[in-house]
């Protein structure tokens, strides 16, 4: 992984000198909370319904088994003993004191971590697939690109106070597990005719209110033309962004309102007149980088049979919470979050520094953050498989539900976010209570559910196969369902079934759509595949049929 | 009279904005217009026999002010509330694409310490702070960083930097 040099450091060290400064003066009444609320929540900083939520940055979804050790801890002596791994493949804290965080900013320096840029009006995180380096589909390994943007993205100078914040994700490969399709700007990896390395530049992405799948506006960028032609989008979106309605400000409006040719015309130009001035990305500092992600010192070995008059759990583990690598002998092992019953992407200090050994001991001592909030660790020997699973049982983490309908994804909702207009947590626990027989779960097959708890979309519902965004009505929680949105190489939004249900219905609601699903599918069909060949109509007309039609 | 921080000093500002004082006949001082005064009256303010400066608002684009470039010693950009951010981009362009070298003054209620840095970075050389906002704490922002990750605007700061232009 990427280990901080001197300039790094120093930035980060710097930082932290300079909110702690900022937060002295908040809580001395030299700042007004209008002033500070720009400066904390560009360090992750939120003030949120019972207490400060504070959003550790973690580019690309990659830790240390160090870092992830720090994060325990820092859970354990400043918070209530448990993190939120979220979406966008960054760690929430939700009750720290707000006095507090500079040191615990300070904390996450010494392990070569911050916060900066996790929310505000700013770049955000860089994502990418959470088995970069490892899937057998990909093209190349994205992360060192994803190091190279966040570097020039961190304290820019200019664009720091955007319309709007601005999510930039990258993908090495076809099948897109990095959601780039609904990002402010989504980068496909892609070798020219030479070979060499550039990117296809899709702009305006972007779920919340008004979702939209981001639209291509150049096929091939050239690796050395990266951080000049991000400068000139970042430049016009800056300038032209709507400024005065924050739900009219994301980048995919301007791109909207101007069509994406005047759009890109606009970019084109910009980026004529300022490349020269622009930063340059030299191929030294390109290699300087992508040596940290060269390949970890894989053993020679072949595949192996390891479910052979093993246990039916593990077997099932095996099948469901394994994927395939591209080094003969070696397994990717998605360690699960969503054991039922518990919050997803929750996990406790004791379970981080669990976890942050049993990684140093299979598999290089790195893990990494998905954005369907789970952990991975990537590079596991098939013979050591066994054992890992016995490790990740006895910290419950190893509920052998990946891909399946209890795989929830879910913001924290009304629970903890300032924002939400409905709880998220109990859904996700009365729909893992409803559907708790994993057999079950395996004959329905790979089932998405994501959830919100409102239009800002943090859990992603509008690309669930089944989604659900709580909203609010005269004071009440309710849910409104959508059908057929999925990302994964095939990016769709879902439609939205019918009236919202209340709370206590969700679960029922859901049991019907398995129900039409379960008549209906063909051989081999997954819930997505039958709802896009025979439509809406059959589920919504059992969904809402009254309960002695349904019978 | 009032100060403001040029070049990392706190001096007297020998600048006044026209809404403070308008100009009488003769008068040569140094003064600060709005845009639109000066798109109201060009020939005028042409003829104004002191240094004159303008000051823009966060939607006027620099482009159209090419031709007046030659005429101004001064141009301050207004940055009105802490989210205000295309202030930073119109200080580039005067800077960098238009090739401005008189003053580029930040001015606003949002003009505090904790944009100094980043103001800097992006050409300004001049600030004429919030009310109540301590001076010299302005003065201690040009060193908040001594690493970038990008280039400043031509001759800014000079910080140890990762990718130059």
């Amino acid at each position: 992984m990427y280990r901080y040099d001197d300039i790094d450091e120093t930035l980060v060290a710097e930082r932290v000198t300079e909110f702690r400064e900022q937060t002295r003066r908040f809580l001395a009444g030299e700042l007004s909370e209008e002033e500070f609320r720009p400066l904390r929540l560009r360090n992750g900083l939120y003030i949120q319904r019972h207490a400060p939520m504070l959003r550790i940055a973690i580019p690309y979804g990659l830790l240390s088994a160090a870092q992830l050790r720090k994060l325990g801890d820092i859970a354990h002596r400043y918070d209530r003993d448990y993190g939120h791994f979220t979406t966008r493949q960054n760690l929430q804290l939700n009750w720290p004191a707000l006095a507090s965080v500079p040191d615990i900013l300070a904390e996450l320096a010494t392990v070569q971590m911050h916060a900066i840029q996790t929310s505000g009006n700013c770049v955000r995180n860089v994502t990418a697939d959470h088995l970069a380096g490892v899937a057998p589909d990909e093209l190349d390994d994205p992360r060192p690109y994803c190091e190279i943007i966040r570097q020039w993205a961190s304290v820019h100078p200019e664009f720091t106070y955007l319309p709007r914040k601005f999510k930039i994700a990258v993908t090495g490969s076809p099948a897109d597990r990095a959601a780039s399709e609904v990002h402010d700007v989504g980068l496909h990896m892609r070798r020219n005719a030479l070979g060499e390395i550039g990117f296809e530049v899709l702009v305006g992405g972007g779920l919340g209110r008004a979702p939209v799948i981001g639209q291509v506006i150049r096929d091939f960028l050239p690796l050395a033309d990266l951080l000049s032609y991000l400068e000139a989008i970042l430049r016009v979106y800056n300038r032209y962004g709507r400024r005065d309605n924050i739900h009219k400000a994301r980048i995919k409006v301007l791109v909207k309102s101007l069509g994406v040719l005047q759009f890109r015309a606009e970019v084109e130009t910009e980026w004529q007149s300022s490349r020269a001035d622009a930063p340059h990305l030299p191929q030294a500092e390109v290699e300087r980088v992508r040596a940290c992600f060269r390949p970890p010192p894989y053993a020679c070995l072949a595949n192996i049979d390891v479910t052979a008059n093993r246990e039916p759990e593990f077997r099932a583990w095996y099948r469901y919470n394994t994927r395939p690598h591209r080094v003969p002998g070696y397994r990717a092992v998605v360690v699960s979050l969503k054991a039922h019953g518990r919050p997803p992407g929750d996990m406790t200090s004791a379970q981080m520094a669990a976890l942050a050994s049993l990684a140093e001991e299979v598999s290089f001592g790195l893990i990494r953050v998905a954005h369907d909030q789970n952990l991975v660790l990537a590079d596991v020997r098939q013979q050591d498989l066994y054992a890992t699973w016995l490790a990740l049982s006895r910290q419950d983490l190893a509920t052998a539900n990946i891909g399946m309908l209890t795989d929830i994804i879910a913001c924290p909702g009304l629970d903890f976010c300032g924002l939400a207009n409905a709880g998220t947590i109990s859904v996700a626990r009365d729909i893992q209570q409803r559907f708790d027989d994993l057999d079950y779960l395996y004959d329905l097959g790979e089932i998405e559910i994501k959830m919100s708890g409102c239009m800002n979309a943090c859990g992603h519902h509008h690309v669930g196969h089944i989604g659900i965004l709580g909203v609010e009505k005269h004071g009440e929680e309710w849910y409104q369902i959508t059908l057929g949105g999925s990302v994964n190489g095939f990016t769709a939004l879902g439609e939205v079934i019918g009236p919202s249900v209340r709370q206590h219905a969700v679960p029922e609601t859901i049991e019907r759509i398995i129900e039409v699903y379960r008549e209906r599918r063909a051989e081999g069909e997954r819930l997505i595949d039958t709802y896009r060949r025979i439509g809406m109509v059959p589920f919504k007309e059992r969904v809402y049929a009254s309960r002695a039609q349904a019978a | 009279m009032r100060r403001v921080l040029r070049r990392r000093e706190i001096i007297a500002d020998v600048w006044r904005h026209f809404e403070e004082e308008p100009p009488t006949a003769g008068d040569a001082r140094n003064l600060i217009i709005p845009l639109l005064e000066l798109r109201a009256d060009p020939q005028t303010w042409s003829a104004y026999p002191g240094p004159l400066g303008v000051r823009i608002a966060p939607a006027d684009k620099v482009e159209d002010l090419a031709a007046d470039l030659p005429r101004l010693a001064l141009i301050a950009v207004e940055f009105p509330s802490p989210t205000e951010g295309r202030g930073y981009t119109q200080g580039r362009l005067l800077r960098g694409r238009l090739g401005f070298a008189g003053e580029l003054r930040a001015v606003g209620a949002a003009v505090k310490r904790d944009l100094i840095f980043a103001l800097v970075r992006c050409g300004f050389d001049a600030f004429e702070v919030a009310p109540g906002e301590d001076l010299m704490a302005c003065a201690h922002a040009y060193s908040r960083y001594t690493v970038a990750y990008q280039p400043g605007a031509p001759g800014s700061l000079s910080l140890r930097q990762r990718f130059s232009a």
